[in-house]
């Protein structure tokens, strides 16, 4: 039997929820013998805990402590030459802990190898800065974004929130819209705290409708004057249509269209 | 008659025209608005197209400065992130007096579609607007139409800006 739910307040439910869904995963396959693949994992050795290969690519996971030499090895013996993608993966609600990912591309062979690492909230990972250039700008937005530390970073510091930005937002319990630093960010930085009240708050539904706002919503075939209370409701006014003239070009008659 | 002279009995009466202080401080600054060169997103796109020669700013005596010093109207075409927020603050409080703004577009007007933690909703926030205008991203045509209403506005007021000057902060 369908199990009861409480029909008040349907509006505000979602429409439709799919019992039975089934959120989509990539199939993992096994590496095959004597390919790329399986060199590349002789080459890991005892570091990879867990390896698959996801759409044509391999899937190593490894410990965070040692990322700096999977992807050194990776680099030197298996010619992964350039990391084009690094960055952490939210899962603190599930598991309590960030997936840090680094995307490997070998250009001679065309292939990719994602390395994954789980790490502990409060943990700091090592820095790849002294195999990849690229990684410079990559962990400083994973700092930026996730408040992941990374140890002997040449230069860690934010780098798409401001300086004095609090709060990590690509964290999943940070929100979308901000939370109240961020509401106030400018007016505080421009303006200062005390003049918060001047400003107002953000108006974060822009297509809100005031019904008795007669300042910033006209009413055809209502108006009246800016600013007046129509608290007690509003008088009805005649509305005014442009004037267009029929000709009559036999005749040469012209008469004010009066067809609505 | 000596040719120097003027002949007040000809042409149709006298060789002077009578106006305001207003009106002609109103005129000449109405018919040279110079914006700032500043553009923020997309609809900088649009700004340039509007000065550039298809759609021709510079035949309305709109001719887009490279300095705040030089500048008479800010254009905020785009999102303005809250990261610049104070950046685009300051080159308001650069600009000399009389200074006018125009919000373009959907993200300046309100935040638009960015409805996140690092997008100012709405540029009136920060700078005191004159303009709104419409669109994502207006048209050339719709910016010109802003720039009329715009000299519109400014031929309406008081040539001194401390009498239509709220003293406020936006």
């Amino acid at each position: 039997m369908r199990k009861y739910t409480p029909k008040d307040n349907v509006q505000k439910k979602s429409y439709y929820t799919d019992r039975f869904w089934v959120a989509p995963r990539v199939p993992q396959m096994s590496i095959e013998e004597g390919s790329h693949f399986a060199d590349v994992i002789n080459a890991l050795g005892d570091r990879v805990l867990d390896a698959s290969v996801q759409i044509g690519q391999l899937v190593v996971s490894i410990n965070h402590q040692d990322n700096y030499s999977v992807l050194e090895t990776l680099k030197d013996v298996c010619g992964y030459k350039i990391c084009t993608e690094l960055s952490a993966v939210d899962y603190l609600a599930q598991e309590g802990k960030f997936e840090i990912f680094y995307q490997m591309l070998n250009l001679d062979e065309a292939l990719r190898v994602r390395v994954v690492c789980m790490i502990e909230d409060g943990l700091a990972i090592e820095s790849t800065v002294p195999l990849f250039k690229s990684a410079n700008f990559a962990e400083r937005e994973m700092y930026d974004m996730f408040g992941i530390y990374v140890n002997n970073h040449p230069f860690l510091k934010r780098i798409l929130m401001p300086d004095d930005w609090e709060g990590h937002p690509l964290l999943k319990t940070y929100p979308l819209e901000g939370d109240e630093f961020a509401s106030w960010y400018e007016v505080d930085k421009i303006f200062g705290k005390e003049n918060r009240d001047i400003i107002g708050p953000e108006n974060r539904d822009p297509s809100r409708v005031d019904r008795y706002d007669t300042k910033r919503f006209s009413r055809v075939g209502h108006e009246v004057d800016f600013g007046a209370d129509i608290s007690q409701g509003e008088p009805e006014t005649e509305i005014e249509y442009s004037k267009t003239l029929l000709v009559d070009y036999t005749t040469g008659s012209e008469k004010l269209d009066q067809r609505r | 008659m000596a040719q120097h002279k003027v002949d007040y009995a000809s042409n149709a009466g006298l060789p002077i025209a009578l106006t305001t202080a207003d009106k002609l401080i109103n005129w000449g600054r109405s018919n040279s608005l110079w914006p700032l060169t500043y553009g923020l997103a997309c609809c900088a796109i649009e700004m340039m197209a509007s000065g550039a020669s298809r759609y021709d700013f510079d035949r309305m005596g709109t001719i887009f400065r490279a300095s705040p010093r030089q500048a008479d109207v800010m254009i905020l075409a785009g999102t303005l992130s809250k990261k610049h927020a104070e950046f685009a603050r300051r080159l308001y409080d650069q600009m000399t007096e009389p200074k006018w703004v125009i919000s373009m577009g959907s993200c300046a007007n309100t935040g638009g579609m960015f409805n996140t933690y690092a997008t100012v909703q709405g540029v009136d926030r920060i700078v005191p607007v004159d303009i709104y205008l419409p669109g994502c991203a207006p048209r050339p045509e719709t910016l010109q139409y802003a720039m009329m209403m715009l000299q519109k506005k400014i031929r309406k007021e008081s040539a001194n800006m401390k009498k239509n000057t709220k003293q406020r902060l936006v």
